[in-house]
């Protein structure tokens, strides 16, 4: 069959696959201008909402701003909040670069945390050691919970976002039903104490370390565990031959496939890893932060996690500050109540946002088209 | 017992009218190519503008009209950035959805809304049938629009002139276009009804049969409707089959406990989404997709 390989057209290899996320080059990303002016009209109308409303955009900005950015202790919890973001952006982005639109980040998260939290509350043996192993079983729990969608992809052919879309309701329910099981991970009772549906508060000895002198600044050991993350995946997709793999994939599955790029391992991979980054995620937030699992633990962390990495263009290193900013925004959110501003007016700033991002390149983009004449 | 069938049925039947009236969107959306996941904010942006508009205007069929237009506007905004700007579907899909569950949210807590809900019409002399007449003939009057849309909606789709240029442009976009049809406004039209659609959808949800708005009311409903979708087989008929299983679901993990049967919650709760991912896992292989679900189109050499 030697020779059909050869007259195999060329164009295919030549031009990837039309991916308006991945088009736009730096020369054509039009100037910075359009960048503020998109990110201000975002703004912009985020704050013609409120005002709308009748309360004062002015307030909620500076209630934003005390919580966000104001002293250390705010600055801390902004990172805290960006940790999470963070690994969840990551792990987004080996899946995008793979070609593999993974969007279940939050029932990843949500699984990876309670595998986390029942290593965490029934594994005997040294604080320490029972921390790493929780976290990395967390991020099993969220590779596994992947591993579904995977499986139903490669096997019957079910497409990767509408079934982890899907098993987002799944994971919520199935976490549910653990945590209001008493066989499972429901808090144990105490005599003479009603039991709710959340777990027993893990031992302190579990807990993420804090570094930092409290309350002026502090922050949790998850923003470094994120940190070191995005490096080496950034290290490992631009430098390393199983970064090439993924990317080729991703670029042209068919040029992939006839240099021996197996889809289904570098692909189900790309899946898997990027649900156990979530589930890491989930992890962090379990022994970080909220120290037990109860109603609403996910948060949306990993929706939000998702448009990180949308607005990072699948860059690891440039989702970095993206989470960081992402997370002041929800810190600084928690001190909109003062305000009388409903806090889900962060919700709205960070889609306009995302959108708002999007638009200039593919902007730039369609009047590149239009003077070429195309 | 029939007393109770007829309870199940005729409320399978209410909790598939909204789903059946977003899925003939979402059906027109991925036969012209775009699996539409912003499918879920047109239908709570419906909803919630349908409750705001009845609270303005003090009527609740107002309010329909006001759910429609939420979800067109949803969908204009999605067509433009997807197919005239080419940003990624999936992309524009969830910044919108997290944009709407953040602004219904928003304006739940800064507006005031009045609960309303439109009249019931029961069918004179079919409405006493037996079993029959509570789950058919006695809804609330904008369900049987139903019985005018998805014969509509199929002739659209499958007879019409403009329905064969939308297939093409699900099919085959580059032949499409070297005959002409204009593939990204025949997608751009495409996402623009089903924005009308689902927004009718969610209306109906909320002043048809709840008669009130709550945080984030249709809570993966829009995503149901895709997965009733890819269960029918990118089939009209399949798709409202699909609804009406989904629906079903729906009534008996609300049922059930009524009736005395004690299953677990959380697993009804899951059930549709399951039974969706199961659906797809056995349905995948044998059903044809659109050849170009999902594609961006952009003219040229691919």
């Amino acid at each position: 069959m030697t020779p059909t390989l050869i007259s195999e057209p060329a164009p295919a290899l030549a031009v990837p696959p039309a991916d308006p996320r991945r088009r736009p080059r730096v020369a054509d990303l039009g100037t910075p201008l359009l960048y503020a002016a998109s990110l201000s009209t975002a703004l912009v109308l985020a704050g013609l909402l409120i005002a709308l409303v009748g309360l004062s955009p002015w307030d909620a900005a500076r209630a934003m701003y005390d919580g966000s950015l104001a002293d250390g202790a705010a600055i801390g919890q902004s990172i805290d909040q960006a940790a999470p973001l963070l690994l969840v952006a990551i792990g987004s982005v080996i899946a995008a670069r793979a070609g593999i639109f993974n969007i279940g980040q939050e029932g990843q998260l949500l699984v990876g945390a309670s595998v986390g939290a029942a290593i965490a509350l029934f594994t005997p043996g040294p604080g320490a050691l029972v921390l790493i192993l929780a976290l990395l079983g967390a991020a099993v729990g969220g590779a596994l919970w992947a591993a579904i969608a995977a499986v139903l992809f490669y096997w019957r052919g079910v497409a990767v976002v509408i079934s982890t879309l899907l098993l987002i309701f799944v994971a919520n329910q199935a976490v549910s039903y653990a945590v209001n099981s008493p066989s499972l991970l429901r808090e144990k009772a105490v005599a003479g104490q009603v039991t709710t549906s959340q777990t027993d508060m893990l031992a302190e000895s579990v807990w993420l370390p804090r570094i930092g002198e409290y309350p002026d600044f502090n922050i949790g050991a998850g923003i470094f565990i994120a940190l070191a993350l995005a490096a080496g995946t950034s290290v490992v997709l631009v430098r390393s031959r199983l970064g090439f793999r993924i990317r080729m994939l991703g670029l042209n599955p068919k040029a992939a496939h006839r240099a021996g790029v197996g889809a289904v391992l570098i692909g189900g991979g790309a899946l898997l890893a990027s649900g156990a980054f979530a589930g890491l995620a989930g992890g962090v937030m379990l022994t970080g932060s909220g120290h037990r699992m109860q109603d609403g633990f996910a948060d949306n962390v990993g929706f939000d996690g998702l448009l990180v990495a949308l607005v990072a263009r699948d860059k690891p290193m440039l989702a970095v500050p993206v989470a960081l900013f992402f997370g002041a925004l929800r810190a600084g959110g928690g001190f909109l109540s003062a305000t009388g501003v409903p806090r889900y007016i962060v919700a709205v700033v960070t889609a306009l946002l995302v959108l708002a991002t999007v638009f200039p390149a593919a902007y730039a983009e369609v009047r590149r088209r239009r003077t070429a004449g195309a | 017992m029939i007393d109770d069938l007829a309870m199940v049925l005729a409320s399978s039947v209410r909790l598939t009218v909204p789903l059946a009236f977003a899925a003939c969107g979402e059906y027109i959306a991925e036969r012209a190519g775009t699996i539409n996941i912003s499918v879920e904010a047109m239908m709570l942006g419906g909803a919630f503008n349908a409750v705001w508009g009845a609270s303005l205007t003090g009527s609740a069929s107002f309010g329909l009209v006001f759910g429609m237009l939420a979800g067109l506007v949803i969908g204009f905004v999605h067509a433009e950035f997807s197919h005239r700007l080419s940003v990624n579907t999936y992309v524009v899909g969830l910044a919108l959805n997290a944009l709407v569950l953040g602004l219904t949210s928003f304006l739940l807590d800064s507006v005031d809304l009045t609960g309303h809900q439109v009249d019931a019409l029961n069918i004179p002399v079919l409405s006493d049938l037996p079993l029959l007449g509570p789950v058919l003939f006695a809804h609330r009057w904008p369900a049987y629009l139903l019985v005018g849309l998805i014969p509509l909606v199929w002739w659209l789709v499958q007879r019409s002139r403009f329905g064969l240029e939308l297939r093409a442009a699900g099919e085959n976009p580059q032949s499409a276009d070297v005959t002409g049809i204009d593939v990204r406004r025949r997608r751009r039209q495409s996402v623009l009804l089903c924005g009308v659609l689902a927004g009718l959808g969610g209306a109906y949800l909320a002043v048809g049969e709840v008669g009130a708005f709550n945080q984030n009311m249709t809570a993966g409903r829009g995503f149901v409707v895709i997965a009733a979708v890819i269960f029918g087989g990118w089939t009209l008929r399949g798709t409202m089959a699909g609804c009406l299983v989904f629906g079903a679901a729906d009534a008996m993990r609300l049922a059930l406990p009524a009736l005395g049967v004690h299953l677990n919650s959380q697993l009804l709760i899951a059930a549709p989404y399951l039974l969706a991912l199961l659906a797809m896992m056995f349905l995948a292989k044998t059903h044809r997709q659109p050849a170009a679900l999902g594609a961006p189109f952009v003219r040229g050499i691919v």
